[in-house]
């Protein structure tokens, strides 16, 4: 039994700076040097292109209705057939209609990281007309502007295709 | 389109995976692979180890359970002490008691069961001395179990089943470790953060919005979450979160890490068994059930959700959206969390707890099978090898012959210790689910109503019986009632799991080859592999039919109906 706990002791220190110290440093080294702006978080003049934000006004494209924490990350886990769901699925509902906009689901609903960066293409047309309205901007240049930030599927086939909608509202931003 | 050219690729990828990561893992274990010598011999050295010593079974369940017991007193007391330890920019507090052993458990068990949010509770240290590295040496322990069972299949009149301790060090070093280090750079390059520079404060000069942005050294415990069937995410939002899981590419990757070990321990189970067949037909049976169960999961969550429709969207064309990702839609959504539940793995890309009620059905019974299509790393193969006797002694029942699996003489006490393995995991998940639904402290933290509210319970103890981590994670399970309870699932799934496949290898491997006659029923032909799935589905479905009938079926059946 001693013989097995001083091997336990000693193999669990030996893994413990090698797995838990070594690799992650060694891993930050070269991800510090090589991909610099990945490691540190994709971080652009107006935020990180990968942790969704909130955009209030008509003159913005919308996110998801996620709460943007990063400190308290995740879903609202509500279930398919639960009531606060539908609420607060017909509340983002009724706010679209008002501003003149018909959501998609992925508008109305939100994510599993509670940070999604971005919606559908369908979702990003949808508020074209709205954006263009309150911009008093020709609503084909907004489209064209969507249209060229559809990003994937990745590698044409790996999950959905989508819009970054910091990407997308930087770039509005200097529409002219 | 998408999604069946996902499969293809994955399927394609995994043929590969199988044939060579396979062979490989047999060469590790049989002592052929030495390029990492100069770091083996000297640890084995202060460890006052001869690695050709091997072990009997019971030393090597007493060096293995005394090796995981170290290592949740190590995690208990680093988490207990993050305060006061360095690497640790964003000042986090001392994780609290039952908190802490839950967690110590959780990730020594293979389980990675989280009551806790990693970026408002862990720190750096923590992170990766306390939680990666058991990452780590808890798949290396699940494989090294599996290859102790294959030895007792393989071996005739032996009185070992090899050495825990190698085994333990050379999965690490030859299998685990160097493969995550080259992925992690890979997912760094597709968005995974990898850094010690705490949080990023951004301000939006458009909206005048500030965020204060957690980060990480994320990729590297990622990557050993995936292909050690681990699970515990860096953050509440575990692969979900864009740090973690950026894009399509890394989705992808994540999917065929989870499955590459369990997928090529066939392989080497078929190879070192001297048939490869034997493998086969183990791998079919398990792609048959996981086949299965994700064109339930995926069909469910490409259907609308019934609340979003009940608040007037009734066109839903892209599924069901709720708690998952933009980037990866439906469908791949549901296959990750497939994967990842029909492994033990437990980490999810969206939220479990938000699917349709078949797609979250799915989930539940990948697990309630018992973790094992193809299962944790070592622990899938070696649970469904306990199905696989049953399986024999079952056909041996009906042809009046004494059953034989392998060549070996499958008697009274080897079907015992099968059984014993086989029932363990349904009586924890009934028992404390039964326990969980009777008491206050059980209910009063559910996050849904109704059947849902039930099926959450029901959830976590199954994912922590079964060792998988999966959450419905509405339930508010960081309570000390659910931290001892979940934490005494975990180890009764594990170590009671483990111990009697032990003593299994150790009475097989102390037998003699029967030689095949034409009286023997073959283990590598499709009637083997029908009867194989029917133990399973028969076994699993008597056995918790009806607490599903509770939980989902139900939800599924009230049409028109909220809670």
């Amino acid at each position: 039994m001693l013989t097995h706990l001083r091997r336990a002791l000693v193999v669990s220190i030996f893994f413990a700076v090698l797995l838990g110290l070594g690799y992650p440093l060694a891993e930050t080294g070269i991800a510090q040097a090589a991909f610099s702006h990945q490691a540190n978080g994709s971080i652009a003049a107006n935020g990180s292109t990968l942790i969704g934000q909130q955009w209030k006004g008509a003159q913005w494209f919308h996110g998801r209705p996620d709460a943007y924490t990063p400190m308290a990350t995740g879903g609202t886990n509500l279930g398919p057939r639960s009531k606060q769901l539908e609420a607060s699925v017909a509340k983002q509902i009724a706010a679209y209609k008002k501003a003149g906009i018909t959501p998609t689901p992925g508008l109305v609903t939100t994510s599993g990281s509670g940070v999604d960066p971005d919606i559908s293409p369908a979702a990003a047309y949808a508020q074209v007309d709205a954006v263009a309205r309150a911009r008093g901007l020709p609503a084909t240049s907004v489209r064209q502007l969507v249209a060229a930030h559809v990003h994937g599927p990745d590698l044409g086939f790996l999950g959905s295709s989508y819009v970054d909608v910091l990407q997308l509202n930087d770039a509005l931003s200097q529409l002219r | 389109m998408g999604f069946f050219l996902t499969i293809v690729v994955m399927v394609a990828v995994l043929a590969l995976v199988w044939r060579y990561l396979g062979s490989y893992m047999v060469s590790v274990y049989e002592g052929r692979v030495r390029w990492l010598g100069f770091v083996e011999r000297p640890l084995y050295r202060v460890m006052g180890l001869d690695p050709e010593a091997e072990q009997s079974w019971r030393r090597y369940a007493t060096a293995l359970v005394v090796f995981s017991m170290v290592a949740i007193l190590l995690t208990y007391v680093l988490l207990r002490l993050q305060a006061h330890l360095p690497l640790n920019p964003q000042h986090q507090a001392a994780v609290g008691p039952a908190l802490s052993f839950n967690t110590a458990v959780s990730f020594v068990t293979n389980t990675n069961w989280q009551n806790y949010s990693g970026e408002s509770t862990m720190s750096y240290l923590s992170q990766m001395v306390a939680l990666a590295v058991q990452n780590f040496l808890s798949a290396s322990v699940g494989i090294a179990v599996a290859i102790a069972l294959i030895r007792g299949f393989a071996r005739r009149g032996s009185s070992t089943i090899g050495n825990f301790w190698v085994d333990l060090v050379r999965g690490t070093i030859y299998i685990l470790l160097p493969v995550s280090f080259v992925f992690a750079l890979i997912f760094v390059s597709q968005g995974a953060v990898q850094t010690l520079s705490g949080v990023a404060n951004i301000h939006n000069h458009l909206t005048g919005v500030h965020q204060a942005i957690p980060r990480g050294p994320i990729a590297s415990q990622e990557v050993i979450k995936q292909f050690g069937t681990n699970g515990g995410g860096f953050f509440n939002a575990n692969s979900a979160h864009p740090f973690e899981n950026p894009n399509g590419i890394t989705n992808l990757l994540e999917i065929l890490l989870i499955l590459a070990i369990p997928v090529a321990l066939t392989y080497t189970f078929g190879k070192m068994v001297g048939s490869v067949r034997q493998g086969v037909a183990v791998l079919t049976v398990m792609t048959i059930l996981f086949g299965g169960w994700l064109g339930i999961t995926a069909a469910a969550e490409h259907s609308p959700n019934p609340a979003v429709a009940a608040a007037g969207m009734v066109h839903q064309s892209s599924g069901n959206t709720v708690g998952k990702e933009t980037r990866f839609g439906d469908t791949t959504s549901a296959l990750f969390n497939v994967t990842s539940t029909q492994t033990s793995t437990g980490s999810v890309n969206s939220s479990a707890d938000s699917y349709n009620a078949l797609g979250g059905m799915g989930l539940l019974a990948g697990m309630m099978q018992g973790d094992i299509t193809p299962g944790g790393v070592g622990s899938g193969l070696y649970t469904i090898l306990l199905s696989a006797i049953i399986a024999v002694f079952i056909g041996g029942l009906m042809i009046g012959r004494t059953p034989e699996y392998l060549g070996k003489k499958i008697q009274a006490r080897e079907v015992k210790l099968a059984a014993l393995g086989v029932l363990v995991m349904p009586v924890t998940v009934l028992v404390l689910t039964g326990i969980g639904v009777a008491v206050h402290a059980g209910t009063s933290v559910t996050g849904n109503n109704g059947p849902h509210g039930f099926s959450e319970i029901l959830y976590a103890f199954t994912s922590q019986a079964n060792n998988n981590g999966s959450a419905f994670a509405g339930l508010s399970s960081n309570t000390p009632f659910y931290n001892i309870l979940g934490g005494v699932a975990m180890l009764l799934g594990r170590f009671f799991i483990i111990i009697p496949v032990l003593a299994l290898a150790g009475s097989l491997a102390g037998k003699q080859l029967v030689p095949s006659s034409a009286g023997t029923f073959r283990t590598d032909t499709p009637l083997f592999v029908g009867l194989l799935i029917g133990v399973i589905l028969i076994v699993g479905g008597l056995t918790f039919f009806p607490a599903l009938s509770l939980g989902p079926v139900v939800e599924q059946l009230s049409h028109g109906k909220l809670y």
